[in-house]
């Protein structure tokens, strides 16, 4: 490979033609691969902003007592790290980003069902993240609630709580339109051929999360205004003194936001389901099942929120039922995993860098589920409940799940849409260390959860000093990793080997059109003959 | 180009999906009803017994009429007779206008009485009393946005069927928003013997 071939610039497809010229041909851009870029540009930027502020939290925590903020700040900290995380990075992360992407190319689409709708979700987004950012800078000052915004504190703090959570709500408007868009895309705009049981897991997986969104979002969405109302109007309808109850705030709260923990996790394990058939050179094991239980894990997720509020005072009842309906979850998520490593099994393995992030989804998953079943057991929960055993089972799924599932995805689909690939070696050392580092921070935080020490809190006993310090070692080890491997894949899409044909040997859609893709995705409508992972039937060796 | 035509289906699936979202956002608020009602019946029964039933009677046979002056619209439309059409969609228009009027009488009434969120007599009062009304005002004034909405989208409508951008055979957006409007009725429909009726 020459160095002129090198750098000249990546041909046609979609980054070319286009009737409108500079950023108009993006931010008025109906289609839907720049809606997807543009989402993922905006969600990475979102996710590196976060990791930023979470490796100042774990500064923080270096050693007891202040170190290098005051306690309002680092109040400031989590909550505004939870927030950029939760709802500008991760729940929109992979559906809006990948799915924009890759969603209609796998099903023999030209476009989502509505573009112009597609578009006013992304300018949606882009508001909330800008209402969400100003309300850092002004008024009281950042959010100190956490991102839960529980109820007394936010209807009462000074902080600029009003415009965070008017931001937020605005995030999940878009969020609903983007799941509408979907569900209606996979209805009607399947290719002749493309029949439910040839969906990729993918989509299968989208769709279940699309149905999440609808169902789940608008009642963030009211419990939201009513944070609002508290705040401005002064209702009273959480305030204990006039009659109204502080746990109604949590229960509509967490309807939501646990069914959204499913949004941020469902769309990964697709990722996942598609990268391993690829790189085992095997047909997916189980494809019915693992498309079924995304649709059981949908369900069952939603009916489980209770075990956030184990302590919180509701009935026994009610807690035995949450905890019973929360072991339920794990059957569906487990029938993913085994799934998984029976299509590994004598399959003919290569470890690219797709393939060591999803094989690293696999063991990460499966610690942040177990130690999930430690969480939904109520007995146990009553002894672990809001300690930073939480705090690193949830990152776990989400960081070691969602995270790496994210950041999997950019290595496998990203060069099919630059025609420029990263390079494995750097990117082999940076997963090893990612993956060193990230055990080394959330390992040490479950154990620091089990000897007892609080989530969220400032300060801390002596006992707790050595971990915490191993903890935040892990954090510089984690990021350096994050660099390596983020420079590696950068340096690659803009200047990297050219990528072209099917590299990787899949056999959904996506890898029989052009790299770059064009902008109608197929000169003529595709005629599905053949099923996602079967490789001899779409004439892959 | 699959895409390039117009997907009635699909943008008919699309908006029920819309619809339902809806629905769970005034669900939210239907929730804390049926919550705070098995807490306070008593004092939601007296604050029901202080809402005026004529307006809201009114107001209920308002709506009802505008649903199927839109009702009628669509199927104007499908038979071709713009004028028709754009007669009827006028007639939601004021009837949506009438009953944002009487629920702004409504309100002033109340607020006259010292009936308001927040206000000194709520918070002198019994606990479940201040949760009642904060709740009544909420759930109106959410409803009485989407009526203002449901009404801003009528207008746009009738502009393209005044344009011709609405006709005979492209008409999926004119039956669309009517589909709106008659959920912005529906959640009434639930609201008004909630609040006014069987207290």
């Amino acid at each position: 490979m020459t160095s002129a071939e090198n750098t000249a610039p990546v041909p046609g497809g979609f980054w070319l033609d286009t009737g409108k010229t500079g950023i108009r041909s993006w931010i008025f851009s109906t289609d839907h691969k720049r809606i997807g870029m543009m989402y993922f540009g905006c969600v990475f930027g979102f996710f590196l902003v976060g990791a930023l502020l979470g490796v100042l939290l774990r500064l923080e925590l270096i050693a007891p007592g202040p170190t290098i903020v005051t306690a309002k700040t680092y109040n400031a900290l989590f909550t505004v790290h939870g927030v950029v995380m939760i709802f500008l990075f991760i729940i929109p992360g992979i559906p809006a980003s990948f799915g924009n992407l890759v969603m209609p190319i796998q099903i023999g689409a030209r476009d989502v069902a509505f573009p112009r709708l597609n578009l006013f979700s992304w300018w949606l987004y882009a508001i909330g993240a800008l209402v969400v950012l100003a309300a850092l800078f002004t008024g009281g000052g950042a959010p100190d609630t956490g991102w839960t915004f529980y109820v007394p504190f936010s209807a009462r703090t000074g902080t600029n709580v009003s415009l965070a959570v008017l931001g937020v709500f605005i995030l999940g408007f878009s969020s609903i339109l983007t799941g509408i868009n979907f569900v209606t895309t996979i209805h009607r705009l399947r290719a002749e051929g493309m029949t439910w049981t040839r969906l990729p897991l993918f989509v299968w997986s989208l769709y279940a999360t699309a149905w999440v969104q609808i169902l789940a979002t608008p009642i963030i969405a009211i419990t939201l205004l009513l944070v609002v109302a508290e705040r401005v109007l002064g209702v009273g309808l959480f305030d204990p003194g006039r009659g109204g109850d502080p746990l109604m705030y949590q229960h509509l709260f967490w309807i939501y936001s646990h069914p959204a923990v499913y949004i941020m996790i469902l769309p990964a394990m697709g990722v996942i389901s598609e990268i391993i058939p690829v790189f085992s050179r095997k047909p997916i094991f189980g494809y019915k099942m693992i498309a079924v239980s995304s649709i059981g894990i949908a369900a069952a997720g939603s009916v489980v929120w209770g075990h956030h509020m184990f302590t919180s005072g509701m009935s026994d009842t009610a807690v035995l039922v949450f905890s019973f309906l929360t072991f339920l979850v794990a059957i569906p998520s487990a029938i993913k995993v085994f799934n998984w490593v029976s299509t590994l099994y004598k399959g003919s393995i290569s470890l690219e860098a797709p393939m060591l992030f999803a094989l690293s989804f696999i063991l990460l998953f499966s610690i942040g589920g177990l130690s999930g079943l430690i969480l939904g057991a109520a007995a146990t929960d009553i002894h672990v409940h809001d300690t930073h055993f939480v705090v690193g089972h949830f990152h776990y799924v989400m960081f070691g799940g969602t995270g790496f599932a994210f950041i999997g995805a950019a290595h496998y689909w990203l060069p099919k849409f630059f025609g420029r690939r990263y390079d494995e070696t750097p990117a082999l050392i940076g997963w090893i260390v990612m993956f060193i580092g990230f055990n080394i921070i959330y390992f040490t935080m479950q154990l620091l959860g089990m000897r007892g020490m609080p989530r969220r809190y400032y300060d801390y006993l002596p006992e707790f000093a050595q971990l915490n310090l191993v903890a935040t070692i892990g954090s510089w080890i984690l990021v350096l990793g994050m660099l390596i491997v983020i420079v590696n894949l950068w340096r690659g899409l803009l200047k990297g080997k050219p990528f072209t044909g099917n590299p990787w040997g899949g056999a959904t859609l996506e890898w029989s059109i052009p790299t770059p893709p064009p902008t109608e995705n197929f000169e003529e409508d595709p005629v599905v003959t053949h099923g996602p992972y079967d490789f001899k039937g779409a004439g892959v060796p | 180009m699959s895409h390039v035509h117009k997907d009635s289906v699909g943008a008919k699936l699309g908006m029920w999906l819309f619809l339902f979202t809806e629905l769970i956002l005034f669900g939210g608020l239907f929730i804390l009803y049926s919550v705070y009602l098995a807490r306070y019946p008593q004092q939601f029964s007296s604050g029901g017994r202080q809402l005026d039933v004529v307006f809201g009677t009114t107001n209920t046979v308002v709506l009802l009429t505008s649903s199927l002056f839109a009702a009628m619209s669509v199927t104007a439309m499908k038979r071709g007779e713009r004028r028709a059409t754009l007669a009827l969609l006028c007639g939601t228009l004021v009837c949506a206008a009438t009953f944002l009027v009487i629920k702004y009488l409504e309100w002033s009434a109340k607020f006259h009485h010292g009936i308001y969120p927040n206000s000194p007599k709520l918070v002198a009062g019994a606990p479940g009393e201040s949760v009642f009304f904060g709740l009544y005002y909420l759930t109106t004034g959410l409803h009485g946005i989407h009526v203002f909405v449901g009404g801003a989208l009528i207008t746009w409508v009738a502009l393209l069927v005044q344009k011709g951008a609405i006709n005979v055979d492209d008409n999926v957006s004119l039956e669309n928003v009517t589909l709106y409007w008659h959920l912005v009725d529906l959640v009434w429909i639930f609201i008004f013997p909630l609040y006014y009726l069987i207290l």
